[in-house]
């Protein structure tokens, strides 16, 4: 595949009311790029719940966009804590974020299904007390 | 209808409205962000209680046709801005969420 365009943002760990800035500058840079509407929405949907979790878990991270002819690839990282039980991480409803967290309405354990349903191919690298490299492909049919 | 009528079939207090326009195809009710970004479609009108900057953020990314914060719960003029900023319309109501999803069942 060649790239035609790379895209990279950092995703501020600081404040989780901020969370999207990410997503919401990416989709806006390939609606520009005419992608299709479905496949746009699908990447800002994967790259949004990346960024909740890397805000929530990580204290932040990156998210790194290729932009390619047929597939679009998108690549989250973090030097979080990593993910102790990543098949359970997957099912829906299981979460470890905080009371706190989960009082502002997040946490309810849609983060990665979201991000899995959303994405062509998707693969966690993951290491506890390392942190988390989550690779996801859409591809443009 | 557009998110304009709808504002003013339900009476609601109008925060912003840079597209009143916007078609509103069907709704969404809910209060957890992901759950939402998982089952809501595009141009809904999203029902919620949540009044943080997050509701602009999955309005814009679900391209939804409004926000309607209900049950009294304030919208700050940090989260207004942000939403006129996106281009996201904004509505709050004093009325509960079952009463304003009942009353938009009839008109959608």
């Amino acid at each position: 595949m060649s790239d035609i365009i790379q895209l990279h943002y950092d995703v501020d760990g600081t404040d989780f009311a901020a969370a999207g800035e990410a997503s919401m500058k990416i989709k806006k840079e390939l609606r520009s790029l005419g992608f299709p509407q479905d496949v746009i929405r699908r990447i800002a949907i994967a790259v949004y719940e990346g960024e909740i979790n890397m805000v929530i878990h990580a204290d932040g991270g990156t998210a790194d966009v290729n932009v390619g002819l047929d597939e679009i690839e998108i690549i989250l990282a973090d030097t979080g804590p990593g993910i102790p039980d990543v098949e359970k991480a997957m099912q829906k409803g299981w979460s470890t974020a905080s009371e706190e967290v989960r009082n502002s309405g997040f946490g309810a354990g849609m983060g990665l299904p979201n991000m899995k349903k959303n994405t062509d191919e998707m693969v966690i690298d993951t290491e506890v007390g390392v942190g988390t490299t989550i690779r996801m492909k859409v591809y443009v049919a | 209808m557009t998110a304009k009528e709808l504002a003013e079939a339900l009476s609601l207090n109008i925060v912003t409205l840079p597209d009143p326009e916007a078609e509103v195809q069907s709704g969404y009710v809910g209060d957890m962000p992901s759950w939402v970004m998982g089952y809501a479609t595009e141009g809904s009108a999203w029902v919620t209680i949540l009044n943080n900057r997050n509701i602009v953020a999955v309005a814009v990314l679900l391209e939804m046709a409004c926000v309607i914060v209900t049950e009294g719960a304030e919208v700050s003029e940090e989260v207004a801005a942000v939403a006129k900023d996106r281009n996201v319309n904004l509505f709050s109501t004093t009325e509960s969420s079952f009463r304003t999803v009942a009353r938009m069942a009839e008109l959608l």
